[in-house]
C-alpha cells in the first residue's frame, strides 16, 4: 500500500493543539514522546504477556511485588492498551472470586 | 463447586464421564466474567454465557499448554477474559476497514508545533525539536506498515488485534513492528542529540 502524505498530515492534525484546548491532544503527544524515547530492545510481545500474566496477577494478589519480579511483563503492560485492559479484567476477576 | 487441585481439574477434564467438571468450570467462567465485565453497558449475561462457552472449548484444546505457574482456573480464567474482550472489540470495530486508516478525509495541515508556552525556554526548544524530528523521521525512516500501524494504534486509537487482522497479521506480530518502529525513531532522534532524558524532561515525564 502506498503511503499518503494526506494521512500524515491528518496525523500530526492530532499531535497539533486544539484551538479550543482540552488537552487531549497535548496529552497524546506526551505519551507518543515517552512511548518512544522510552523504548528499551527487551521488550516483550503480546503472546509472552499473555502466558505470564496468571501468575502475574496472582502475585499482585498476593501482596508481592510482580513488577519487580516480572519487569518485562509490567513494562508491556504499561505499553500496550490491550493487553492492561485484559490484565485489569483478569485481576477484577480473580480477586472476587478469591 | 467441587474444590480441586489442579491436577484433579486437569484429571477431570481429560476424563470420558467430565461433564460435572465442565459444568463446574462453565459456572466459575461464567462468574469470573460477570466481574471482568461489569462495568460494560454492552454485555449481558447471554453474551457472557457465549464466551464462557466459546472459552471452555479453547480451554480443552489447550490443556497441554498448561504449566501449573498458577491456579489452574486463574489460567482458565485468562483464557476467558482473552475470548471475551478480542469478541467485544471484533464486534465494536467491525465496520472499520484498512481504507478507513488510511484514507484521506481531508483535513488540512497545520503547519504549527504543540509547545508548551509554560514551559521553560529551553524545555519548549526540546520539545519543538522533538516535534520536528517526529513529524520528519515517521516520513522518512519508518516503513509503510510501521507507518500505518503507527497512526492506527497509537492515534486513532484502534485496538492493536483489530488493526493486525485488517493488516494480515497477528496482535504479536504488530506489537513487535511498532517496537521496531519505536525503536528506529529513537535510535535516529538520539542521532540527532535529542537524548531521552531531555525529551522525558521537557514532556513532564
Amino acid at each position: 500500500m502506498k503511503w499518503k502524505w494526506e494521512t500524515l498530515r491528518i496525523w500530526m492534525r492530532r499531535v497539533m493543539p486544539r484551538r479550543s484546548g482540552d488537552g487531549m491532544d497535548a496529552e497524546l503527544l506526551k505519551q507518543m514522546a515517552r512511548g518512544i524515547m522510552t523504548t528499551r530492545p527487551d521488550e516483550i510481545g503480546c503472546d509472552e504477556c499473555f502466558e505470564q500474566m496468571d501468575r502475574f496477577v496472582e502475585m499482585k494478589l498476593a501482596g508481592a511485588d510482580p513488577a519487580e519480579a516480572m519487569p518485562l511483563v509490567q513494562d508491556h503492560l504499561a505499553r500496550c492498551t490491550s493487553c492492561r485492559e485484559e490484565f485489569e479484567a483478569l485481576l477484577a476477576a480473580v480477586e472476587a472470586m478469591d | 463447586m467441587k474444590d480441586r487441585t489442579n491436577q484433579e481439574w486437569l484429571d477431570d477434564l481429560r476424563e470420558p464421564d467430565r461433564d460435572e467438571a465442565l459444568a463446574d468450570l462453565r459456572a466459575f467462567l461464567v462468574r469470573g466474567l460477570g466481574y471482568s465485565l461489569a462495568s460494560r453497558s454492552d454485555v449481558d449475561g447471554v453474551l457472557i454465557e457465549d464466551f464462557a462457552q466459546d472459552a471452555l472449548l479453547k480451554i480443552l484444546d489447550n490443556l497441554d499448554t498448561f504449566r501449573g505457574e498458577s491456579r489452574f482456573t486463574t489460567w482458565a480464567q485468562k483464557i476467558a477474559v482473552r475470548v471475551a474482550f478480542t469478541e467485544l472489540r471484533r464486534h465494536r470495530w467491525r465496520d472499520l476497514s484498512l481504507e478507513a486508516i488510511t484514507e484521506p478525509h481531508g483535513i488540512d495541515f497545520v503547519p504549527d508545533f504543540l509547545v508548551d508556552p509554560e514551559a521553560p525556554p529551553d524545555q519548549q526548544t526540546v520539545q519543538r525539536h522533538f516535534l520536528e524530528s517526529l513529524q520528519r523521521l515517521i516520513a522518512t525512516e519508518l516503513t509503510d506498515k510501521q507507518r500505518q500501524a503507527l497512526v492506527a494504534v497509537r492515534i486513532q486509537g484502534i485496538p492493536i488485534e483489530e488493526v493486525a487482522r485488517r493488516m494480515d497479521t497477528n496482535r504479536n506480530a504488530l506489537y513487535k513492528l511498532l517496537h521496531d518502529a519505536r525503536q528506529r525513531l529513537k535510535s535516529r532522534m538520539e542521532a540527532e542529540g535529542l537524548s531521552p532524558e531531555d525529551v522525558l524532561a521537557a514532556f513532564g515525564s
